[in-house]
C-alpha cells in the first residue's frame, strides 16, 4: 500500500486534514525551536472531539466503506501482529492453491492454533492475485482440510473474515462452489476443537460463513455481515445497483445489529476513527479475546464443544409459532 | 369461467387442485411453448409429451408422487415468518408475507412431515417455489432442522424436495444462518449413520445449493434443472461473457460430479425406492439393469 496515495472517505478527511496540520505545525516548530505544545494540544482535543462526533453518528453506508476502506487491517496484518509465528500451508490437494484464503501453522506464545482468514490485495495487483478476497471452491477446501488437521492433532483454530463473497465466475461454478461451501459449514458443526471466529472487515454472504461456524463468533465494531452484498440486494429488489445505501440499511448489516438478532456473541471494539487508523491497536483487541477464549475453552471437552457449537447455531433465527 | 379465462390464468391453473380436469383447460409449454392440455399432463405428471421438460409440481403434487397413498403426516406447522429487521423496500416484508400467506394459502416456503415411500418410514421436506421463490428464512431453516431432528430420533431416512431461489434477502442474516443451521444437523445424520436424500429441481440456487440442497448421500437432480450457487446473470456480467449452453443445468451438475443422477419424474418414485432400501434393508427394489444401461 502506499499511503500517500490510497485514498481516504470523504467523511474522514476533516480528522486526516487536522492530523495534517499538527504535523507540519509540529515539523515547523521543531525546525525553528518554537514550544507549540499548547497548540498542538488544543488541536488534538479538537481531533479527539471531532472523531467522536463523527464516528459516533456513523450511517450504515459509511459503516459499509469503512468495512471495505482500503487500509484496513488484513489478515495477513493480523497474522503479523496477533502470532508470534506462522507458517502458511497451501492447496486443497485436488486442484490448485486458492490465494484469496490464507491458512496455516501459528503460535500464540506457546498456543499451537491453526489460522484461517480471507486475503484482500492493497493494490491493484495484489487485488488481482487474491482475487480480492473472493475465494474458490479449493479456497473453502483448503480451509476445511487444515481445519480436520487440526482437529485430528487437538488444536484450537482461528478464523479471520474479510470478503465481499464466494466468487461468482464459471470454474466456481463447474467445481462446485455450493458444494464447497455446504461441506464447510456441516464439517465445521462436527469439529471437535474450539473454534473462534471473528467477522474483521466484510463479512459477505456463505463465503464468509464457510469459514464462521465457530463456538465464539465475534465482529469488530465497523465490519458487517450479510446475506448478500448492499449491491446484489440493490440490484434484485430495487432493480437499481446505485440504491445499495438503502439496501445496506434494509438489511441491518452492522455489528450491533448481528448481536441483537443473537448472530454473534460481542462487537469488539476498534481505535476510535476506524481499524485503520490503529492497526496495532485493533489486533491488541482481538488477541487478548483470543486468549482469553482460548484459556476457557481449553477445559471443555471435545463433544461439548461440539454440542455448544451445533446448540448455538440451532437456535438462530426468529418466528412466531402457535 | 370461460375457457378463455380459464385460459389466461396459465400456469396458475395447473398448481390449482383439482381432481377433476376439464378437457378445455390448457397452457403452453414455458419450453417449446406446445400446447398442452392438462388432463394429459396430469397423466404424464406434468411433464411435456413434446420435448419433455419438466414443469414445476405444487407441493401436494410432489408428495402424491413420493409417498405412499395415505401415509403422509405433516408436521411442525404453526411456525410462521416474522419481520425481525422491519425490512422494507417497495414494501415491507410485513405486508409481503401477510400477502403471500394469503395467496398461497401456505405457512411458508416448506412443508414438512412424516410418511412412508415403498413402506419405508421416512421425513421428508418439500421446498414451495411459489411462496417468496422459495426462498429460505428462519422458518425454513427452522422446519428443516427439526424435521432432521425427527429423523435423527427415529433413525428414518430423511429427504428434501429443493426448489429455491436462495436465501431469503428480507431476514438477511438470519436467512444466511439457516444455511449453518440445517447444515450441522446434517453432520449429526452423517455421523449416525441415517441417510439423507437430496432432490433437487428447478430451480435450486443460492443459500439452499450452499447447503443441505448439495449434502445429500445421494444428490438426485430432475432433469435440465437450473443448479448452481450464484445466479447466471451475475456470473455474466462478473466475467462479461456469454455463459455456455447448458451451464448449471443438472447435466452440467452431472458431469462435473456434483449429483449422483439425473432421474425423469416418471422414473423418480422407483428410483427412490430402490435408493432407499438399498440403505435401509439392504432389499433389492430395483429395475433391473437401473443405471446401467
Amino acid at each position: 500500500m502506499n499511503p500517500k496515495t490510497t485514498p481516504w472517505l470523504e467523511f474522514e478527511k476533516p480528522i486526516v486534514e487536522l492530523e495534517e496540520r499538527i504535523r507540519t505545525l509540529e515539523d515547523s516548530a521543531s525546525l525553528r525551536g518554537l514550544d507549540v505544545t499548547d497548540e498542538v494540544q488544543r488541536l488534538r482535543e479538537r481531533v479527539m472531539s471531532l472523531g467522536r462526533e463523527i464516528f459516533d453518528s456513523l450511517d450504515d453506508w459509511q459503516r459499509v466503506q469503512l468495512a471495505r476502506h482500503p487500509r484496513r487491517p488484513t489478515t495477513q496484518d493480523y497474522l503479523r501482529l496477533i502470532f508470534d509465528s506462522f507458517n502458511e500451508l497451501h492447496g486443497d490437494r485436488a486442484f490448485r492453491d486458492d490465494p484469496s484464503l490464507i491458512t496455516g501453522l501459528a503460535f500464540l506464545g506457546r498456543r499451537p492454533v491453526m489460522v484461517i482468514g480471507h486475503q484482500k490485495g492493497r493494490d491493484t495487483k495484489s487485488n488481482i492475485h487474491r482475487n480480492f478476497g473472493m475465494a474458490h471452491p479449493e479456497g473453502y477446501r483448503k480451509a476445511m482440510r487444515v481445519m480436520e488437521l487440526a482437529a485430528r492433532n487437538r488444536r484450537p483454530i482461528v478464523t479471520f473474515i474479510d470478503t465481499p463473497g464466494a466468487y461468482p465466475g464459471l470454474g466456481a461454478e463447474e467445481r462446485g462452489q455450493g458444494e464447497a461451501i455446504a461441506r464447510n459449514l456441516r464439517d465445521m458443526a462436527a469439529l471437535p476443537v474450539p473454534v473462534l471466529v471473528f467477522v474483521t472487515g466484510e463479512g459477505g454472504s456463505g463465503g464468509a460463513l464457510a469459514i464462521g461456524v465457530g463456538n465464539r463468533v465475534y465482529m469488530l465494531e465497523n465490519s458487517i455481515y450479510s446475506v448478500i452484498s448492499p449491491e446484489g440486494c440493490a440490484a434484485i429488489l430495487w432493480r437499481d445497483r446505485a440504491k445499495a445505501a438503502d439496501a445496506a440499511r434494509a438489511m441491518k448489516i452492522t455489528a450491533r445489529d448481528a448481536l441483537r438478532l443473537g448472530v454473534i456473541d460481542a462487537v469488539l471494539p476498534e481505535p476510535t476513527g476506524g481499524a485503520h487508523r490503529d492497526h496495532i491497536a485493533t489486533a491488541a483487541v482481538l488477541k487478548s479475546r483470543i486468549i482469553a477464549d482460548l484459556d476457557e475453552l481449553a477445559s471443555v471437552g471435545a463433544e461439548d464443544l461440539r454440542r455448544q457449537r451445533l446448540d448455538k447455531f440451532l437456535a438462530m433465527g426468529i418466528f412466531q409459532e402457535g | 369461467m370461460s375457457w378463455i379465462d380459464q385460459a389466461k390464468k396459465g400456469i396458475k391453473a395447473i398448481t390449482a387442485e383439482k381432481k377433476e380436469i376439464p378437457d378445455n383447460l390448457w397452457s403452453k409449454c414455458p419450453a417449446c411453448a406446445d400446447v398442452l392440455y392438462h388432463r394429459e399432463l396430469a397423466r404424464n405428471l406434468w411433464v411435456c409429451g413434446n420435448c419433455n421438460h419438466h414443469l414445476r409440481l405444487t407441493t401436494e403434487q410432489y408428495r402424491d408422487l413420493l409417498c405412499d397413498p395415505g401415509t403422509w403426516r405433516e408436521t411442525h406447522t404453526g411456525i410462521i415468518s416474522m419481520d425481525p429487521l422491519g425490512f422494507k423496500d417497495s414494501k415491507s416484508y410485513e405486508e409481503r408475507i401477510k400477502a403471500t400467506l394469503k395467496k398461497t394459502g401456505r405457512e411458508d416456503a416448506i412443508v414438512v412431515g412424516g410418511a412412508e415411500i415403498d413402506g419405508l418410514p421416512v421425513q421428508l421436506g418439500i421446498m414451495d417455489f411459489e411462496f417468496m421463490g422459495g426462498s429460505m428464512g428462519s422458518v425454513v431453516g427452522e422446519k428443516i432442522a427439526r424435521m432432521l431432528l425427527d429423523a435423527l430420533r427415529e433413525r428414518q431416512a430423511a429427504i428434501i424436495v429443493s426448489r429455491s431461489g436462495g436465501a431469503r434477502m428480507q431476514e438477511s442474516l438470519l436467512s444466511l444462518m439457516q444455511m449453518a443451521k440445517t447444515s450441522a444437523v446434517l453432520s449429526r445424520l452423517r455421523e449416525e449413520g441415517v441417510p439423507f436424500v437430496s432432490i433437487l429441481t428447478n430451480p435450486t440456487t443460492g443459500g439452499v445449493t450452499a447447503s443441505y440442497a448439495s449434502l445429500g448421500d445421494v444428490n438426485i437432480a430432475e432433469p435440465k434443472a437450473l443448479i448452481g450457487f450464484a445466479g447466471p446473470r451475475v456470473i455474466q456480467q462478473t466475467i462479461n461473457s456469454e455463459l455456455p449452453e447448458g451451464f448449471q443445468s443438472s447435466e452440467f451438475l452431472l458431469e462435473h460430479g456434483m449429483i449422483d443422477m439425473i432421474v425423469p419424474r416418471k422414473e423418480l418414485r422407483p428410483r427412490l425406492a430402490a435408493v432407499l432400501h438399498w440403505f435401509v434393508d439392504g432389499r433389492d427394489v430395483s429395475v433391473p439393469r437401473a443405471g446401467l444401461g
